[in-house]
């Protein structure tokens, strides 16, 4: 009998073997896990049977972390060290956050995002996202019984650039690799639409603990196609809880408050909303630090209206999102309900009069994202690959550079399509200039103090010339997650000198890798042996591609000696990774990568050709 | 390595006509896009995945531009050597000036009384005009080939769009 072949821990064998691959809902309030299993896309519960873990973490002074529900539970015991809603902090300075002096933390202004202090020493937002992302994905392992190849992460479709390479480096922390970053909206779509197979302009309505997306899409034949997004990445179900928090205070005649008090009644404030969901009343009672106690009734009338202005802030980005798709709300075949705070039958019942229609909510409004990520996923992952559809997603808000006198000029508008890359060109104030500082900055309005800032950089070099004479070309470059690089080149004289930023808003790379390092516990060893197994993962994903590539159009595209040089290389990437150290492995991986880009460029072209013939690939000459 | 000598008509295999079938644009798009998004290429190599982001970005553009009534207009005549919005090229007939002074001066009203009613008919009005417009483009540039002329209406055609871009900004400012 021949011997059973076993293969390398973390290696997998089989090319087209099941790639473990999960959506992650990286939620205000709450966030979840969810993966495609036999071919059905689930949300993956904890031990005790949980799907969703509130984003919730606690500090604890022996340097534990706890996180969900324990977390959740203790927050009013420890206020300070527990930190809620931290999405909200995501990428986002002191001044950009409202209701500072309502929250019982101790921030820090650090340069792009704010810190917080707390008895394990002082944390980014990230590295506290990064705990909630690790524990999902421990859960995921466990559950699925393997590593996992990737994630995709949702993000509001409103979130700007600084938020969502924010999101991206707490999946880095958390040793997530991100397949991709996926706009929250459009992964509900995906739910939606995979499931209903429709065709025609749907609306999406996600309001969430913390944000609000409005996205416009057109479904055709399987291509989902973004055509505008708009909406309030600080509007969410935690304002309403604050305003019922705030009517209590009024009510009970209430001024200061201890921290463990506010936290208990803000807990109170988002329990009678949510009993409001499906009756007439809610009684709040709670007894506060003092003794004193609270006791009040809240009627779904009164809250409706203590609320009604935050309905209203709905729907103006609903109305633009609509005019930038160039449609009127008659137009509209479906309108997906997403988010908890949907639930409110006051935002249902104005949502519906808007659209003139009753929106859809079959699937429920807490796990849609999740399954639509999760199907996605399974996609990039390379699971599917017969199922025919795709994803046309648009950057959510105008990117653009500061011009003389503190102007914005625009680069690239709002709901351009996305990968999208504009280029432009300006020129020097002064004779002589050598250098120029390039400001980038995202939002929609004609002052850049008013617009977010992403990133500064200076472009040295320049000859010196009579004011006007240079020619700065400078390229915005958005990827397919919707993250922004730019490259500033001098062209006038033919002497190019060139920069590329990739702005990561407080956090330089090497911040990021020092993250990483501490959630090892600080061993050499660790990190050595996680970017050999890295490496190794890069390596075999490459080797699978490369055979794939070969097996479907080798012979077609390449001369027999071209096709022996690649397998060569093939050969020696696999020999690496059976045997090889780091540095073998990395420079198989990159000889290979070099040695099939003018394949790649030949398969890139004929998939061309194919798109426009609508034949299969063997039927055309070559 | 990227082939950037096809124009955008060729990339969808489109006659290199003004007036294109939108339908078969939007069914161009949509297959190419599905061949080589950066999605489909996410488990590849390295190359492929760079190339699927340059090929993407390409196609965007060239969507873009082509889905645009005006922005396919000044393309054409670009490709036809004739850059329509050059700096130099800013005189315009004083009966059509008159018009947009009289436009505008509704806008403003319409504005100033926060009356939806005056501005959607203002809008309608435009509409009808940015039509007329195109109407002749199409005739301009694909029956007689008169790029000149088709110059010339090209920036008519930029007067209205920038017209119809305050009419949608002053609906937000009045709601």
């Amino acid at each position: 009998m021949a011997l059973l072949q076993i293969s390398e821990p973390g290696l997998s064998t089989a090319p087209h073997q099941h790639r473990l691959a999960v959506g992650i809902d990286l939620g205000t309030t709450n966030s979840l896990v969810a993966t495609v299993r036999n071919g059905v896309s689930v949300v993956l519960n904890d031990a005790a049977g949980h799907g969703l873990l509130p984003s919730v973490v606690r500090y604890h002074k022996d340097g534990v972390t706890s996180v969900g529900f324990t977390a959740q539970s203790q927050a009013a015991l420890d206020p300070h060290n527990t930190i809620t809603s931290v999405k909200r902090f995501m990428g986002r300075g002191v001044k950009d956050i409202p209701d500072l002096s309502t929250l019982p933390y101790q921030f820090i202004d650090a340069p792009g995002m704010v810190q917080l202090k707390t008895v394990a020493g002082v944390k980014s937002p990230v590295e506290v996202s990064a705990e909630i992302l690790k524990v999902l994905k421990a859960r995921a392992e466990a559950s699925l019984g393997g590593e996992l190849v990737g994630a995709v992460i949702t993000v509001p479709a409103y979130f700007d650039d600084a938020q969502r390479q924010a999101t991206k480096d707490a999946a880095k922390v958390a040793g997530l690799n991100v397949l991709r970053l996926l706009n929250e909206p459009t992964a509900a779509a995906i739910a939606y639409g995979l499931d209903n197979a429709s065709e025609g302009i749907y609306a999406v309505y996600d309001l969430g603990g913390g944000t609000f997306d409005i996205s416009i899409l057109k479904l055709t034949k399987g291509v989902f196609e973004v055509l505008a997004t708009n909406g309030d990445s600080a509007l969410g179900g935690d304002d309403f809880d604050r305003r019922v928090y705030c009517w209590m205070l009024e009510q009970a005649g209430l001024h200061t408050l201890s921290d463990h008090d506010k936290t208990l009644l803000m807990a109170r404030a988002r329990a009678a909303k949510e009993t409001l969901s499906d009756h007439a009343q809610a009684q709040v009672t709670a007894v506060l630090g003092s003794g004193e106690v609270i006791d009040l009734n809240l009627s779904e009338q009164a809250f409706n209206e203590m609320t009604d202005s935050l309905v209203r802030k709905t729907l103006a980005p609903t109305r633009k999102a609509l005019r930038d798709a160039g449609l009127q709300a008659g137009d509209v075949k479906g309108v997906v309900m997403v988010g908890g705070s949907t639930r409110i039958p006051r935002i249902q019942a104005a949502v519906g009069e808007f659209f003139g229609q009753t929106p859809l909510t079959n699937l429920d409004p807490d796990k849609v994202v999740a399954l639509g990520a999760a199907i996605q996923a399974n996609v990039l992952a390379g699971n599917k690959a017969g199922d025919d559809w795709l994803l046309l997603d648009v950057v959510p808000l105008s990117l653009g550079l500061e011009t003389m006198g503190g102007l914005t000029e625009k680069i690239i508008p709002r709901n351009a399509t996305i990968p999208t890359a504009r280029a432009q060109e300006f020129t020097t104030f002064k004779d002589g200039q050598t250098a120029m500082s390039i400001h980038v900055v995202q939002g929609e309005r004609e002052l850049v103090a008013d617009c977010r800032s992403l990133a500064r950089f200076e472009l040295r070099g320049i000859p010196p010339m009579v004011a006007g004479a240079a020619r700065i070309r400078v390229t915005f470059q958005v990827d397919a997650d919707g993250l922004l690089s730019v490259t500033a080149r001098e062209m006038g004289t033919g002497i190019e000198s060139h920069i590329a930023v990739k702005p990561s808003y407080g956090l330089t790379d090497d911040e990021v890798a020092g993250m990483l390092r501490d959630s090892y516990a600080h061993a050499q060893d660790d990190m050595t042996a996680r970017n050999l197994a890295e490496a190794r993962v890069d390596g075999q994903r490459l080797v699978e591609a490369a055979e794939a590539a070969l097996t479907e159009n080798g012979a077609l595209l390449l001369a027999a000696e071209e096709l022996l040089a690649i397998e060569k290389r093939i050969a020696d990437l696999k020999l690496a990774l059976r045997e090889g150290d780091l540095s073998s492995v990395k420079r198989a991986t990159e000889a290979l990568n070099k040695g099939t880009v003018e394949f790649a460029a030949r398969r890139m072209d004929q998939s061309v050709k194919k798109a426009l013939t609508g034949h299969k690939l063997d039927e055309l000459e070559f | 390595m990227l082939d950037f000598s096809r124009n955008h008509f060729e990339l969808f295999a489109l006659p290199m006509l003004f007036g294109i079938d939108a339908e078969q644009l939007d069914q161009a798009y949509r297959n190419i896009q599905t061949e080589i998004h950066p999605d489909k290429f996410a488990h590849a190599g390295e190359a492929e995945q760079r190339l699927s982001m340059q090929w993407s970005t390409r196609v965007n553009e060239a969507y873009q531009t082509l889905r645009k009534p005006f922005e396919r207009a000044r393309y054409l005549l670009q490709l036809h050597g004739i850059d329509a919005m050059d700096a130099k090229n800013t005189v315009m007939p004083a009966d059509f000036l008159m018009r947009q002074m009289e436009w505008r001066e509704a806008l403003l009203e319409a504005r100033e009384g926060r009356d939806i009613k005056a501005l959607q008919g203002l809008e309608k009005d435009l509409q009808a005009h940015a039509r007329q417009l195109q109407d002749q483009l199409a005739s301009l540039l694909d029956a007689q080939r008169d790029y000149i002329e088709a110059g010339n209406v090209l920036r008519k055609v930029r007067f209205m769009d920038k017209l119809l871009d305050e009419i949608d900004a002053t609906y937000e400012a009045i709601e």
